[in-house]
């Protein structure tokens, strides 16, 4: 399936969206935290069938997701999700906004709240270049992905893969699938060791649902 | 010296204003005109238990009706608003209030889509209300009935229906037209495809009676008022008319579109002479007054003031988010960062709402300076958030 649907993409889609859509069933309804400008909405709504709408915090993506037809809100994770009721959708969707979210735990608690099932993407602060730089210059790491500095990132609540399997183990979510990838959006071959995925992985992707 | 001066001052003042007026209250009202308009002889049962018959509902179209009849928009106007939504008012000959927004090739297009647009009930641009006759000739006055935001969106459905359409495709509207729009989706839920309230919130505030009260008084206390019974005397309460189209005037700017537009700018004059009024808003607000009660009738006025005091969604259906609860209906709502009569928080609490009730809703906050009257103005990015809306809606019926 996944390599069906993959040519429907649009090319210039992120591709972590691409992986996240490959985990969404066909006709569900979709909430998606952190839409941008809709581009992951408009595709699961065009090549799934979704009932797809959004949240985003910046004003002028939400605009134009609106302006493009799309259901998308200006909010944000912290403070809109307690209005939605329970069970509302079968997928939510965070995707590379967990560590820029003011309260995570609780973040997550509504997302599977509110949702059947979670599907998180991050950017994994256990990658050999980020621990590294650390070790190496003794200076907050530069990279790609974290390419903000200390004083500016939004980023305020960076983890790492193990760091997210244990907040999964200990707030009671069920794991159904997870994977790493690199910023190409290549899967990592890493699927049979967490300690090798946080090592080399640059994303990680989980798929959540409530025990 | 000095000091008498600057009483002086402000004893004239008043002088120089009671003059204004009285030139005004020589102003004639604009003639009449025959409105294009549909008469339902059964009436309409009201809120109040009143039954209001014949009722007339004055309305224009544009564009065509397709033979689906799927392709209808119905805009709903604001306090002051008409039916003249796309085209040169008759009586005063400005042009549409939303002719940057509805008409061929614009957001709402009437290259596509069949508009409507209706004068409320208890308005004074042809349909029934206070300055209308009865049966007996006279004018209803202040002998008309108390009517709400609800009593305003069924005299619409019978339009609605008169016209053949079952299901409209959208129904939009700003301010008040907004308060329709909400009270469209929560009584008519079936037949609206689309709804999209701009500027304005589920219930009036206090602040918003507050304001809507000083108006009231104002009016109350003009002895060209006569209890209501103006027309008798052949005179219109321009004084206390004029003084409420200024305090809500106020109400429908920021202070930074004032500031922006007046400043502290002197009208003929180089400096405050502490003799007259000189300050540019003054005399801004002055034609604003002045020209409103050529076109407005007081009674009117006081009527759909009361109506939107009274909305009051949540307490119509026991919480907002029962109002919309199974609603089938998508939902567009957007605010505008400055406005203070109608704050985002309110468009918020409204998308809240409806989220609880799992509708489908967009929600945009508009970056503008140009407070309530930016639902009016041209604001590009509204224009285009809601022109994608509807285009959105249009696609989903295959419109």
């Amino acid at each position: 399936m996944p390599d069906t649907t993959i040519q429907y993409v649009a090319k210039n889609m992120r591709v972590d969206l691409r992986l996240i859509a490959e985990m969404i069933t066909p006709g569900a309804r979709v909430l998606d935290i952190g839409c941008g400008d809709g581009a992951l909405l408009e595709y699961l709504a065009l090549a799934k069938g979704a009932d797809a709408r959004g949240i985003e915090i910046d004003m002028a993506e939400a605009t134009r997701a609106v302006a493009a037809g799309l259901a998308v809100i200006h909010g944000d994770a912290d403070n809109d999700l307690a209005f939605y009721p329970d069970g509302a959708f079968d997928f939510v969707i965070l995707s590379r906004t967990l560590q820029a979210v003011e309260k995570p735990r609780e973040v997550l608690r509504q997302m599977l709240r509110i949702g059947q099932h979670a599907i998180v993407s991050f950017p994994n602060f256990g990658h050999w270049a980020v621990r590294w730089q650390l070790a190496w210059t003794g200076r907050m790491p530069m990279t790609n992905t974290w390419n903000r500095g200390w004083y500016e990132t939004p980023n305020i609540h960076p983890c790492t893969i193990r760091d997210f399997f244990e907040l999964c183990e200990r707030d009671g979510f069920v794991v159904e699938e997870w994977l790493a990838a690199d910023d190409d959006g290549l899967k990592s071959p890493w699927r049979r060791s967490a300690r090798l995925a946080n090592l080399f992985g640059e994303q990680a992707l989980f798929k959540l649902r409530r025990k | 010296m000095n000091s008498n001066n600057r009483h002086a001052g402000k004893v004239e003042a008043p002088a120089g204003w009671a003059y204004a007026f009285a030139v005004m209250s020589l102003i004639q009202p604009f003639p009449e005109v025959d409105h294009q308009h549909a008469v339902f002889t059964d009436g309409l049962m009201l809120d109040c238990g009143v039954q209001l018959a014949p009722l007339t509902v004055a309305y224009r179209t544009y564009g065509r009706l397709n033979a689906a009849r799927s392709n209808a928009v119905l805009v709903c106007h604001a306090l002051t608003g008409d039916q003249y939504v796309a085209e040169t008012q008759p009586l005063t000959g400005k042009g549409g209030w939303w002719a940057n927004l509805v008409g061929p090739g614009l957001a709402v297009d009437t290259d596509r889509f069949f508009v409507i647009c209706a004068n409320v009930l208890g308005g004074c641009m042809g349909s029934t209300g206070p300055a209308e006759k009865r049966a007996d000739g006279t004018p209803w006055g202040t002998d008309f009935p108390t009517i709400t935001i609800r009593d305003m969106v069924r005299a619409q459905k019978l339009l609605v229906d008169g016209l053949g359409i079952e299901r409209l495709l959208a129904v939009i509207g700003g301010s008040m037209g907004g308060m329709q729009v909400l009270e469209w989706a929560a009584t008519f839920p079936e037949a609206v495809f689309a709804a999209a309230p701009i500027a304005c919130a589920s219930h009036h505030s206090a602040q918003n009676i507050a304001f809507h009260e000083v108006g009231r008084a104002a009016i109350h206390s003009d002895p060209d008022y006569c209890a209501g019974r103006y027309w008798e005397q052949g005179r219109i309460p321009a004084q206390g008319l004029g003084v409420a189209r200024m305090v809500a005037h106020i109400t429908y700017l920021s202070e930074e579109a004032l500031t922006r537009k007046f400043g502290r700018k002197l009208r003929g004059a180089n400096a405050v002479t502490f003799l007259e009024d000189v300050f540019e808003v003054q005399s801004y607000l002055r034609y604003q007054g002045s020209s409103f009660v050529r076109r407005f009738d007081a009674n009117s006025y006081l009527t759909i003031t009361r109506a939107m005091d009274y909305f009051d969604l949540s307490a119509e259906h026991g919480s907002l988010a029962q109002a919309f609860a199974g609603t089938p209906t998508r939902f567009f709502v957007a605010s505008f960062s400055s406005d203070w009569l109608f704050p985002t928080s309110e468009s918020r609490a409204l998308v809240r709402a409806m989220n609880a009730a799992a509708a489908r809703v967009s929600f945009v906050e508009i970056k503008s300076d140009k407070g309530h009257d930016a639902f009016l103005l041209d604001e590009p990015e509204f224009h285009a958030a809601l022109g994608g809306f509807v285009a959105g809606a249009a696609k989903a019926l295959g419109v």
